[in-house]
């Protein structure tokens, strides 16, 4: 029997022929990564149980970005702890303040991941480096100890459900509106322990930055993984920044899949998830009498350089509208060195939007942006469940960038104009 | 293995960021976590929990965020097991690996309600609603499993192992 991509790429990490959905395999790790708010405990676990040595100090990689620049003093201590821990362990992809990204903009941005990779990472939104072609799975803090301890992790072979993606996207919509239309469809737990394959002629006209979007949130339908052919795409992207040489897997032609979903890109329209589930999914075009306080553009779902240039296009020489709070956060200092040297922050500070440091702060309620009770927030963030951004009695309405920038220049929901 | 307690009801699709908001999450000190553990969808369950009691919710319990501060929480808490009709993987594959017991059975999640005292054994998976002295079978974990919530995680396991 045919394997899936995901079942190829676990197959040759635990050395073996075959593996089929369903079985137990000890499969290698190519990266282990963790955050400010999850390493430290797992550091805790990994010096309970008595380890001293990393399994390689290359192939773990510590990013502060969830409450960093430190929002006080708590969060300072958990950075510190993370700190002293990659520094007694020669932690080599350590990324601290002036280096630090939102950790799923900026692994694949500095090519410490790569295309055939399995990787877990102790943060749900792990999945993002499926994009790449590579296998890749959120854990918690207990499996990432173990991981830095042994190099290995066990997994229960998924089984898969195949999107088969045809057309081209409307110039309005990006990858967002595509897994928010999928997460509607299907919801949240629609790919429950299973993989998002995503194949078809219409890979080929999505962008990495779409490509990671939409691996991004497969974990929002409940997924183990999400994950894309490698093409010349993933290639070029690869190209230069890739630290490791890209292995490229293929689905077997015979492969398995429980389900096959046929997705016209050419029919995507501009969606919004409404409280409290991102599987509460409308069209934007409906939402328009719903009257918002504020925008949040950035997080690892869509911080990335092209969510910025939607943002750019919308917002330059506009102003956001009165009494909108609008706050863009770059994913990585790279970008937000990019927004810089472009003219990007310029034009959004003149349009009335302010410009953060990258950090995932607003996404979790964490800071930079929380919300008071009855007050409204879009965002290009991932999640919108109950006190998510702030307070109980507060609502996030998950969007795309362009959908998020059209509304900071309304107040209101707002459908974003073809360009 | 066995617990024996009250029940405690929940929704389908409960996520992390209500088991644990993400605002106390600048601390990984799990005693302190616990004093937030459900507030807010439940205000009072931190008050009312006593060792040895039940959560019961619908589909994709845990859903969300990968923290292990969730069912550390409700560990902490001195919650004796979860039952719901479905978990969310990362949150499934947490609890077991911090000793948390679950158990997955949809019957008992629909029929078994709020104050029910329910008692559940862990090595046949059956679970018994002493209010109504209903019994249902849930699937048990397999001997490796129960051996790593038994010896309370999965790296205190590894550790015994070696």
């Amino acid at each position: 029997m045919g394997m899936t991509l995901t079942q190829k790429i676990l197959a040759a990490h635990a050395g073996l022929e075959q593996v089929e959905a369903g079985q137990l395999i000890s499969a290698r790790l190519d990266i282990v990564l963790g955050n400010d708010i999850t390493t430290p405990v797992a550091v805790n676990e990994f010096k309970k149980a008595g380890f001293t040595d990393v399994f390689n100090k290359d192939r773990i990689a510590i990013v502060l970005d969830h409450f960093v620049p430190n929002k006080d003093i708590k969060a300072a201590e958990q950075s510190k702890t993370c700190r002293e821990f990659a520094c007694s362990h020669c932690v080599s992809h350590f990324y601290d303040v002036g280096k630090m990204g939102i950790e799923h903009a900026l692994l694949p941005e500095q090519g410490v991941v790569t295309a055939g990779d399995c990787i877990i990472g102790a943060d749900s939104h792990t999945c993002t480096y499926g994009a790449l072609g590579a296998f890749s799975t959120g854990v918690g803090s207990t499996d990432m100890a173990a991981g830095m301890a042994t190099g290995t992790a066990w997994f229960k072979v998924p089984s898969a459900i195949r999107f088969n993606l045809s057309g081209k996207l409307p110039s309005n919509c990006s990858g967002k509106d595509v897994i928010l239309t999928i997460i509607g469809m299907i919801g949240v737990d629609g790919a429950l322990y299973k993989s998002m394959e995503f194949t078809g002629e219409g890979v080929k006209n999505l962008s990495m930055d779409d490509r990671l979007c939409i691996c991004n949130m497969a974990i929002e339908a409940g997924a183990k993984n999400g994950i894309f052919p490698v093409d010349d795409v993933t290639l070029s992207y690869l190209k230069g920044r890739s630290e490791r040489e890209p292995v490229i897997y293929e689905a077997d032609a015979d492969a398995e899949y429980e389900k096959t979903i046929d997705i016209d890109l050419s029919e995507i329209v501009p969606t919004v998830s409404c409280p409290h589930l991102p599987e509460n999914t409308h069209p934007a075009s409906e939402l328009s009498d719903i009257k918002i306080d504020q925008v949040v553009i950035g997080s690892c779902t869509n911080g990335r350089m092209e969510d910025m240039e939607v943002a750019y296009n919308i917002l330059r020489n506009n102003k956001v509208a009165d009494g909108i709070r609008c706050i863009i956060i770059p994913g990585t200092m790279e970008i937000l060195r990019e927004c810089v040297e472009k003219g990007y922050v310029t034009a959004f500070i003149d349009a009335g939007a302010v410009v953060s440091t990258p950090t995932c702060g607003p996404c979790l309620g964490g800071y930079m942006g929380i919300l008071a009770a009855g007050e409204r927030c879009i965002a290009t963030t991932n999640r919108n469940f109950v006190g998510r951004m702030g307070h109980v009695d507060s609502e996030v309405y998950l969007a795309s960038p362009a959908t998020a920038a059209a509304s900071a220049l309304t107040g209101y929901i707002t459908y974003p104009k073809e360009v | 293995m066995n617990t024996q307690g009250k029940v405690f009801k929940y929704p389908d699709n409960v996520d992390t960021d209500v088991i644990i908001p993400a605002r106390y999450l600048n601390t990984p000190d799990a005693q302190e976590l616990a004093l937030h553990c459900m507030e807010d969808i439940d205000t009072e369950f931190v008050k009312n929990v006593k060792p040895g009691d039940v959560m019961v919710a619908g589909w994709n319990f845990g859903c969300g965020s990968s923290r292990e501060h969730a069912p550390l929480v409700i560990k902490t808490c001195k919650t004796g097991c979860v039952i719901a009709k479905s978990f969310a993987r990362i949150f499934y594959r947490n609890a077991i690996n911090i000793g948390l017991p679950i158990l997955e059975c949809e019957q008992a999640a629909d029929e078994i309600n709020a104050d029910d005292e329910v008692s559940v054994d862990f090595d046949t998976g059956v679970i018994t609603n002493i209010t109504t002295g209903k019994t249902y079978k849930a699937q048990p974990f397999p001997p490796f499993i129960q051996n790593i919530i038994a010896k309370g995680g999965l790296l205190a396991s590894l550790k015994e192992g070696e």
